[in-house]
């Protein structure tokens, strides 16, 4: 049987970037909104620079409550995050592309050079090289209508990527797209980030995509949101389709899924722990 | 053009064109008296030869009609704004809209006609029956920005200015111009109705007041005219706001996708 490590037993599966320095540290964090819903009890959560980190949970966990604490939006409500730098530039991309209809392509990726004061000459660079990185050099003019689903989640993340931040927070960002414009975008994403070096913290509630991206994996149980396990994925990057058929992949896949039934208190089918 | 673009104007033509026929035909078959129900073509005739007094008076309705709408624009926007800083504000405000609004405008134009003077009286009408469905759309666009965006923009620090200007104003266009569809009908409706008000007060020179004199004196062909101006109004004022909503929606807003299609 796969050894399943379950907080708080401290012990945890060595991943690639076990020596990576932390970024930010959560402390027994709490946050409880103002209805009195608890989002996080007790959450211990160590996010480490340029790694790939997905958080992994059933609806209710207050995994994207982990990223607007990261943010800045919310605070918590007891404990701390512990920041190693400087609170850093993020890119934030949500489920929905979330993009202004009203704007050109061009505007959506410059909105927050924008907000911080640069003028449209001046990051018409900083745009098209936000625009080349998501494949999409040429569509500038372009209306959201216009676009597909797919090509809108791009729009999206070249407008998270037009600050070169160096933490990208992604809350479910392909959930709602269909397979195979998915899986394209899981391998652009696994080429990006090996590209840019840039921390990843991803949202998301497939086993298959987590196990896929990420080098590390943290399943979340609800009510309360806590941490649960902690998953290392030890391939190495760039991973390609030929990862999704190989026994590391099956056999992590299988481990992450009994952890994530044991995290929604279930007791995990025989398949998954044998 | 292509065929099914010949047929959808062919047919309301055609189906307009044959009602005046059997019209014309009824009023001379039957030899109806015009001071009773003129033929389609008396009233062209009429407005031929009246062209002179009944263009004045549209003139007169229309400028009105106008004055009311951009009135209404500017009023209703400036209070959806301020609406929009502050609930507590809106909360106050609220009863004196929904009183203007619910309240018959016929009721309240005998009133105004004491305080004010006619042509003042007239577009204060038109004006309150333009602004509230304004107001009303205008606040509602203001408040309806997608909060993800909210959420970006809070991300981004971005200002309450630059909040306001890139994301809630761009927002809420599309539901005050549906306001501004409604208001542009409804001035001309207020502007006609307080014009019938003045009129039997003895004042004005509108559309509305030479439909109630061409009733004193029973001079229908010219009731007929005045009020075919009337319609033809209507509709240019809301052929034109159409126009500009779709100027400036076309490129953008789901509402524009199936006229696309």
């Amino acid at each position: 049987m796969t050894k399943i490590v379950t907080f708080p037993s401290g012990a945890r599966e060595p991943s690639s970037k076990e020596n990576a320095s932390p970024l930010a540290t959560f402390k027994g964090v709490d946050k409880v909104f103002g209805n009195q819903v608890t989002a996080l009890a007790g959450l211990d959560l160590e996010i480490r620079s340029g790694e790939f980190l997905a958080l992994l949970g059933p609806s209710g966990c207050g995994k994207s409550t982990v990223l607007r604490l990261l943010t800045g939006l919310a605070a918590p409500t007891r404990g701390e995050i512990l920041w190693s730098c400087e609170r850093p530039e993020f890119g934030f991309v949500f489920q929905e592309p979330t993009l202004m209809p009203w704007s050109n392509v061009f505007s959506n990726v410059w909105l927050p050079l924008r907000l911080a004061g640069v003028p449209k000459d001046k990051a018409r660079p900083r745009v098209e090289e936000a625009l080349a990185q998501v494949g999409l050099s040429g569509f500038a003019k372009a209306y959201p209508r216009q676009l597909s689903g797919g090509m809108k989640m791009r729009v999206s993340i070249a407008r998270a990527l037009v600050t070169r931040p160096s933490v990208l927070l992604m809350d479910e960002p392909f959930a709602a797209l269909d397979e195979i414009t998915r899986l394209k975008l899981n391998d652009d994403l696994a080429d990006l980030q090996a590209s840019l070096g840039a921390t990843v913290v991803f949202v998301t509630h497939s086993v298959f995509e987590s196990v896929y991206l990420a080098e590390r994996i943290i399943v979340m149980a609800a009510r309360p949101g806590r941490s649960f396990a902690e998953i290392g994925v030890d391939a190495p990057a760039p991973r390609r389709e030929g990862f999704r058929l190989s026994a590391a992949y099956a056999d992590t896949c299988r481990r992450t899924s009994a952890a994530l039934h044991l995290a929604m208190g279930e007791t995990p089918p025989t398949e998954l722990t044998e | 053009m292509t065929r099914d673009d010949i047929v959808g104007y062919a047919v309301p033509a055609l189906t307009l064109g044959l009602g005046l026929v059997v019209w014309e035909g009824v009023v001379r078959y039957f030899a109806i008296p015009p001071y009773l129900l003129p033929a389609p073509s008396v009233i062209i005739a009429t407005l031929f030869t009246d062209w002179w007094t009944l263009s004045s008076s549209l003139w007169v309705t229309l400028s009105i009609t106008l004055k009311a709408l951009i009135a209404a624009v500017i009023g209703s926007v400036t209070l959806a704004v301020i609406f929009a800083q502050s609930r507590l504000v809106e909360r106050a405000f609220y009863p004196f809209a929904v009183a203007l609004q619910v309240t018959p405008i016929v009721a309240i134009a005998p009133l105004l006609l004491i305080y004010l003077t006619p042509t003042v009286a007239v577009l204060v009408c038109a004006f309150l029956v333009a602004f509230f469905p304004l107001l009303a759309n205008t606040t509602l666009g203001l408040s309806s920005a997608d909060h993800n965006l909210v959420e970006l923009f809070q991300m981004y620090r971005a200002t309450r200015f630059q909040q306001f200007t890139l994301l809630r104003l761009p927002s809420a266009l599309p539901y005050f111009l549906a306001g501004l569809r409604i208001s542009g009908g409804l001035a001309l409706i207020g502007a006609i109705v307080a014009e019938i008000a003045a009129g039997s007060a003895g004042q004005g020179s509108g559309l509305a007041y030479r439909i109630v004199e061409s009733g004193f004196r029973l001079n229908i062909p010219r009731m007929f005219a005045a009020l075919l101006l009337i319609s033809v109004a209507g509709i240019t004022i809301h052929v034109f706001l159409t126009a500009l909503s779709h100027w400036l929606l076309h490129e953008w807003h789901e509402s524009e996708r199936a006229s696309e299609a």
